[in-house]
């Protein structure tokens, strides 16, 4: 759960990097327009989970899915979004796939190993689980130098 | 074995970094904070995050180009607060983007109401 309310809101580097990606070169958004634009991305969040559960509560189902999210999009009348959304998506799940491989030869490496070092393996998985977090510390020292 | 790890993960940073720039942990929290929602499968959340980029680009471009800043190039709030307005997509932000009125405005507006009940 959240604990303190500035949890809910989207890294600020991250959002004014994304607008300004999206806008023509040299446009100039005040700090105001970044904040209710990060507020309105939160605001979105919610929203879409909310259509979404209704979806998955309709199918009697406890778990938002792929497609729970995408009918939302459309009751939302975003649809402009499916295409990228999907294809988006499709990407994803290579990379996932590839992913999976990976750790699955991973672990059988780790098998191996297993058979003659039991501690040092529990070390290496507590080394990929720390690799796996975000690096949310490195966004907020990049908001501080664009300020 | 480190130096295993740190070389799978270079490898695999530029294909997350084009896909998806928020943090999915981040867009899962704010998610999760909603009380009727139990669980989101990974997918759920991929797309809900990516949606949230899409639309982060789409609020913005559609403000300017509809907003009063395109001259001066500019994108200030009350381009987004139009927006809201008078988007139908856009309308569920209403609450969050209000229309700025300045007090001098306000107080007129007030004066005339009264003057209108005095005339009645």
């Amino acid at each position: 759960m959240a604990e303190r309310p500035e949890d809910l809101n989207l890294p600020n580097a991250v959002i004014t990097r994304i607008i300004k990606e999206a806008l023509p070169d040299g446009v100039n958004v005040s700090k105001e327009a970044r904040r209710a634009i990060s507020q309105a991305a939160s605001v979105f969040v919610l929203y879409a989970t909310s259509c979404a559960n209704n979806f998955a509560m309709k199918a009697k189902r406890k778990t938002l899915n792929a497609a729970d999210v995408l009918a939302a999009m459309e009751e939302m009348e975003f649809e402009r979004f499916l295409e990228p959304l999907r294809e988006a998506l499709e990407v994803y799940k290579k990379g996932q796939k590839g992913k999976k491989e990976v750790s699955e030869q991973k672990r059988k490496e780790k098998e191996k190993k297993n058979e003659t070092d039991n501690d040092k393996s529990r070390e290496e998985e507590d080394d990929e689980e720390r690799m796996d977090e975000e690096p949310e510390a490195e966004n907020d020292a990049e908001e501080d130098v664009e300020n | 074995m480190s130096t295993h790890t740190a070389a799978d993960k270079d490898s695999a940073a530029p294909a997350n970094n084009k896909t998806i720039s928020l943090p999915i942990s981040r867009v899962r929290l704010i998610m999760k904070s909603s009380p009727d929602v139990s669980s989101i499968n990974q997918d759920a959340l991929f797309l809900t995050t990516k949606a949230t980029e899409l639309f982060v680009q789409y609020l913005a471009v559609s403000s300017f180009n509809n907003g009063s800043g395109k001259e001066s190039n500019s994108l200030s709030y009350s381009d987004l607060a139009s927006a809201a307005e008078e988007t139908d997509t856009f309308h569920f932000l209403t609450d969050i983007l209000p229309k700025k009125i300045l007090a001098g405005d306000y107080l007129k507006t007030l004066e005339q109401m009264q003057d209108e009940e005095a005339d009645n």
